[in-house]
């Protein structure tokens, strides 16, 4: 336990502190500023991935890690689309999981908005449109906000998210 | 020990089986052999194998003009062995390889729903990768069928799948996904569960299934290198590196030492990526946080390295047909050299703190064991097998360039359960460490990429890598325009899925996370 407490004495806080040139905390910064007036101190999303390689996940992974730590700017990602205030959709839409993603769609309440991350989700990426994919998220569901990259970086999934919360 | 000196043993095993096998051109899929056999005898080849202790590898089929040939690999002691045999198009049937191989049950089903061949005595005749998109008795493989499908506007869920049935008092079904809680990829687990503990859990996947194979048809070998590289996002550099060397072998293109050494300090990082994300996240499935940050800080910080020397965080496209992409400059070396002493230090401090932590012990000793002789005849390998006995190490035992001319240590442990598991991965951290010291300071000079020829001939190629996974095997033929006609990789998941489904039995449900996270197969590179 002491060697525990020692080592997370001795790594200290790596949270990126915020001086005034840093984009991720000025982002990071604007994106609370956005969720407390627009959704009351707190965005819920549920991550669905309708049919990535897993890179998107992984960065998607990196925004909770001690670096980007996204929820000390009010956004958390929570378990069951009823819970959520916006879907954070990836990959083309295989067309084995349309109907699954456009049942989670259905099943958030709204005012809802949905964010399509990564270059497959916004156009079809490397997949496109075949006998297997839906090829771009808008094609089975509505769309607000289109991140790309691949995979987008955490930064640039953090912008995504302050232009939707912006464009809501 | 010479290459392929069991080889004669195994031919005999066929004479007694009465096969009758023809020596195939042997240079075709260098260094694997193939051997070319009747369609009548792809059964007995599999049953003189099994006895041999030849482990299975895949199978794959590529309809050609008129012709419709099935290649099943075969793994021996580093070296590979190809069975080759021709199936009439119009009636194509063939004896299944699973009565022998349980690990051939889910890539035999996969044959089937793509190409439409008949696997006689397979035990289990259900769907596996279609599921509604597209019509039974229509196979998306085959060269008739359009990439664009003949799909209906929108596809219906897969509602009506047999699920396995668990009868008994008490006895509850959990259908779980194929949305899940977290932030993972999509599938169906469906558990049969008395109170906590779990009877049977099966699997339903397929979800995210792309039409990679499909796709790839038609590629130059450039656009083909991209598409592998996202067969499973996490594998992109193992991946990218099988398929590249498939089509390398191919079209009879030498790469340079200094790219290949560049190849593998790329795949050695991504090891070490995935399995510090690995462990950090087992931890926090056990509610150990502080292993989850202290390992996902580490993961960050050699992620960003990976952007600031190779101008990728996860290494995607680095690894292109006749080499790399971009050169390692001086600095980046020392970069590169600086993190990983930076690494083995923090290692040292954090090992011993996970090792010696009761409570993490109490919930990973003894959770999900994989018995030995499970993972051997489901053929599991990479990680997951090495932590259950099966040593097994593309690096070491098949030594493919660069590792040739490195030392390769590869850890190997017994007890099969979740801790196995996570230790396995921490001693592959290490031994990569040591490889990409060895790599670094050895780094031949020279350059990067070789020319690709403007007009190679018409060929195929095997690329054998060994992915942060464990083993990957793609196929790969080039028409005689240069482009792909066919394209198979095969992700080591294919054989960890069914695995964890048998490291499942006994334990009880709240246990499921952390067993799937201490396997971790992909669902995208088992989708495809």
């Amino acid at each position: 336990m002491l060697r525990i407490l020692d080592k997370i004495r001795r790594t200290g806080l790596v949270t990126e502190p915020a001086p005034r040139d840093d984009a991720l905390e000025a982002l990071g910064l604007e994106v609370r500023r956005h969720i407390e007036r627009r959704l009351r101190g707190s965005l819920a999303i549920r991550q669905v991935d309708a049919g990535s390689c897993n890179g998107c996940e992984l960065e998607i992974h990196a925004l909770n890690n001690p670096y980007h730590d996204i929820e000390r700017f009010g956004v958390h990602f929570v378990a069951s689309p009823r819970h959520a205030d916006a879907l954070l959709v990836t990959g083309p839409v295989s067309r084995h999981m349309e109907h699954a993603l456009r049942r989670t769609w259905l099943a958030t309440p709204a005012p809802k908005f949905v964010i399509a991350a990564g270059s497959c989700a916004c156009d079809g990426g490397e997949f496109g449109v075949s006998y297997a994919s839906c090829g771009a998220v808008e094609n089975v569901i509505p769309v607000d906000v289109k991140i790309p990259g691949c995979p987008p970086s955490p930064l640039a999934l953090l912008q995504g998210l302050l232009v939707a919360i912006r464009a809501d | 020990m010479s290459r392929f000196d069991w080889l004669p043993g195994y031919l005999a095993c066929l004479r007694d089986e009465r096969v009758i096998v023809r020596r195939h051109d042997t240079l075709q899929l260098a260094p694997a052999q193939s051997l070319a056999l009747d369609a009548e005898d792809w059964g007995g080849a599999a049953r003189a194998a099994a006895a041999c202790g030849c482990r299975w590898a895949g199978v794959w089929a590529d309809e050609e003009a008129d012709r419709m040939t099935v290649r099943a690999c075969l793994e021996y002691r580093g070296d590979y062995l190809v069975l080759v045999t021709e199936v009439s198009p119009a009636r194509p049937v063939l004896a299944s390889h699973t009565p022998h191989y349980p690990g051939a049950d889910r890539l035999e089903r996969h044959l089937q729903d793509m190409f439409g061949i008949a696997l006689l005595d397979h035990p289990d005749s259900r769907r596996w990768t279609r599921h509604r998109a597209w019509p039974e008795h229509v196979f998306p493989l085959r060269n008739n069928f359009p990439l664009a499908g003949q799909a209906p506007r929108r596809a219906p869920a897969d509602s009506d799948y047999p699920f396995e049935a668990v009868l008994g008092s008490g006895v509850y079904q959990i259908p779980v996904g194929p949305v899940h809680a977290g932030i993972i990829e999509p599938g169906h687990f469906r558990f049969h569960a008395v109170g906590e503990d779990v009877l049977l859990l099966e699997e339903r996947l397929g979800f995210v299934h792309k039409g990679i194979e499909k796709l790839a048809v038609g590629r130059d070998p450039a656009g083909l290198a991209r598409l592998a590289g996202r067969v499973s996002g996490d594998s992109t550099v193992a991946h990218g590196w099988a398929a590249c060397m498939a089509m390398e072998r191919a079209a009879g293109v030498d790469v340079p030492p200094r790219a290949l050494a560049l190849r593998a300090v790329l795949a050695e990082r991504e090891r070490i990526a995935n399995h510090l994300g690995d462990i950090g996240a087992i931890c926090n499935d056990v509610a150990f946080g502080f292993a989850h940050m202290q390992f996902s800080r580490l993961r960050e910080d050699w992620q960003r390295l990976n952007q600031a020397v190779f101008g990728h965080r996860l290494l995607m496209d680095r690894v292109v047909p006749g080499g790399v992409c971009g050169d390692l400059t001086h600095a980046g070396r020392e970069l590169l050299q600086r993190q990983l002493r930076g690494l083995a230090r923090e290692l040292d401090e954090l090992l011993p703190i996970l090792d010696d932590h009761p409570s993490l012990e109490d919930r990973l000793a003894g959770t999900g064991i994989l018995g030995q002789d499970i993972a051997r005849r489901l053929g599991v390998v990479g990680y997951a097998g090495k932590a259950s006995g099966v040593d097994y190490d593309l690096r070491r035992d098949h030594r493919y360039a660069p590792y040739d001319r490195l030392e390769v240590e590869s850890p190997c442990l017994t007890a099969g359960d979740v801790a196995a598991r996570v230790w396995i991965r921490a001693d592959e951290i290490r031994h990569a460490l040591r490889l990409l010291e060895q790599l670094l300071e050895q780094l031949p000079e020279g350059p990067v990429t070789a020319v690709w020829p403007a007009a190679p001939a018409a060929g195929e190629g095997l690329g054998l890598v060994e992915g942060w996974r464990g083993e990957i095997v793609s196929y790969i033929r080039l028409g005689a325009d240069g482009r792909v006609l066919r394209f198979f990789p095969r992700d080591p998941s294919w054989f960890s899925w069914p695995a964890l489904e048998r490291l499942i039995d006994g334990n009880i449900v709240a246990d499921f996370p952390v067993c799937n996270k201490s396997i971790n197969a992909s669902y995208s590179g088992h989708d495809l």
